[in-house]
């Protein structure tokens, strides 16, 4: 049976990355317990619009857990605590209690710049991403689809790995802002896998090399990244990238 | 970070071996410190070593301002450490300034009375006329004041810490480790820090409660 609560929010406001940013604060009376958390503050939002203020601007997309657009921090965890890992619109409010003060804060970090209140850039990602994150592909004839065999559980670590969906969480809970996360992960969908191994030497050092140019900072292995990942990646990846990042300087 | 740590542990593992002998054999301990005195290979190897101090700490103040740079001007208001992180894999600068304060005060407890004083001051120690070369008596001079015990213990706790998060770190960052191996080489670096500084504690507390000598009826 769904209940109502009430709680105090307070959330992020911030005129773009040159404004020192403040909190504010709200009451929010008999809010529904199966209320998402993004339902929840677009309903704070018709009432700061119906008020004549400004309203809350956050980052949302497809709010199935899928896209990695949402972010939020909130109350000290990205995407909020969860038991298995879910992006901030798979969470919900009957995770929080009647009286709770909840409070959201953007991704802070100096690569994610904030363009407005809990609205971060993270274009950095795609640049990463773009630095070699594909497999190039010579157009012609279409494979026979059962040309190169993979085992089973290759293709299943490989889709673990692919199912990052890039939110930058990692990059936010790590106390250096390194994005080793991210950056393992994508480079290990493509290391696992035999289309992936030609440009696996060349991939793993542009992407690093293009996370160093961004400004994330190093990995000290302290495990907060896999401990609040949506997605459950494991520092598992960063080992890997770190083998493929080895093995192909000292191949130079 | 790795490299120069897992040569680091080592020489501590070395090191602990050394001063195990110092528990049971006065004149064996001596002997391995007249065998390290001011030889040439002894003070090689010491410069060596200070080296790879110097750069695995010169490469921390790197790394760690690095990462407070791209950590941003702006903290969170409300921080939620979870449950996997260690204490001190967030602290191992903190804990590695302890490391090195201590690693100084140790220099002037021994290496100043020893090898220094051996080149410097015709093979006698600064304090209580010992020899350069009677490291026992060292030992059981320094331990003799309880400031110094409890210094060096807190220096060795400081020390497993850092071992216990720097172990799996290395490995991880050298790329040894996986889904599977994560587990195993994590509880090999907690069993080793352990073994480790114990085998360094035993001593400090050995000499500190019965002064060496003693012991010997008790201990056998």
């Amino acid at each position: 049976m769904a209940k109502n609560i009430s709680f105090t929010i307070k959330y992020w406001k911030q005129n773009g990355p040159k404004d020192a940013g403040h909190f504010e604060q709200r009451e929010m009376h008999n809010i529904p317990d199966d209320t998402s958390f993004l339902e929840m503050l677009d309903i704070l939002n018709e009432e700061l619009i119906n008020e004549g203020k400004e309203p809350f601007t956050f980052d949302h997309d497809c709010r199935e857990g899928i896209c990695g657009m949402c972010s939020l921090y909130i109350n000290g965890t990205p995407h909020g605590k969860t038991a298995t890992g879910a992006t901030t619109c798979q969470l919900y409010m009957r995770k929080f209690n009647d009286g709770d003060v909840i409070t959201v804060e953007p991704w802070r970090s100096a690569a994610f710049p904030v363009i407005k209140d809990c609205m971060v850039d993270r274009s950095a990602f795609d640049k990463i991403q773009a630095a070699g994150g594909y497999v190039t592909v010579r157009t012609g004839q279409p494979q026979d689809a059962n040309a190169i065999l993979i085992p089973k559980q290759d293709a299943d670590e490989a889709m673990d790995c692919a199912t990052c969906i890039g939110c930058g969480a990692c990059v936010a809970a790590c106390k250096n802002g390194s994005a080793m996360l991210y950056v393992s992960s994508k480079v290990s969908q493509f290391a696992l896998l035999p289309q992936g191994r030609p440009e696996a030497a060349k991939r793993a050092k542009a992407m690093v090399a293009k996370m160093d140019e961004l400004g994330f900072g190093n990995c000290t292995n302290t495990r907060a990244c896999e401990a609040v990942c949506p997605k459950n990646e494991t520092i598992a990846n960063i080992a890997r990238l770190n083998r493929e990042f080895l093995k192909a300087k000292l191949a130079d | 970070m790795s490299v120069s740590g897992v040569a680091l542990i080592l020489f501590l593992t070395f090191h602990a071996c050394m001063n195990v002998v110092a528990l049971f054999s006065a004149e064996g301990y001596n002997m391995i410190c007249e065998m390290l005195g001011a030889n040439w290979y002894a003070v090689a190897a010491t410069l060596a070593l200070a080296a790879l101090v110097a750069v695995h700490f010169i490469y921390a103040i790197i790394l760690t301002l690095q990462n407070r740079k791209a950590r941003g001007a702006s903290r969170y208001a409300v921080s939620d450490k979870p449950a996997k992180v260690e204490w001190a894999a967030q602290n191992m600068f903190v804990l590695g300034v302890i490391v090195i304060l201590g690693m100084l005060l140790h220099l002037y407890n021994f290496w100043y009375n020893m090898m220094f004083a051996e080149m410097a001051n015709g093979g006698y120690a600064y304090v209580n006329d010992l020899s350069a070369h009677d490291g026992y008596g060292m030992i059981a001079y320094t331990f003799s004041n309880p400031v110094y015990s409890v210094l060096y213990l807190v220096w060795l706790v400081a020390l497993w810490f850092h071992l216990t998060h720097g172990f799996w770190s290395a490995f991880q960052t050298l790329g040894w480790s996986g889904k599977i191996w994560f587990n195993r080489v994590k509880t090999i670096g907690y069993v080793y820090a352990t073994v480790l500084i114990l085998m360094f504690a035993v001593v400090v507390l050995k000499f500190a409660l019965c002064g060496g000598a003693c012991c010997t009826g008790i201990c056998g």
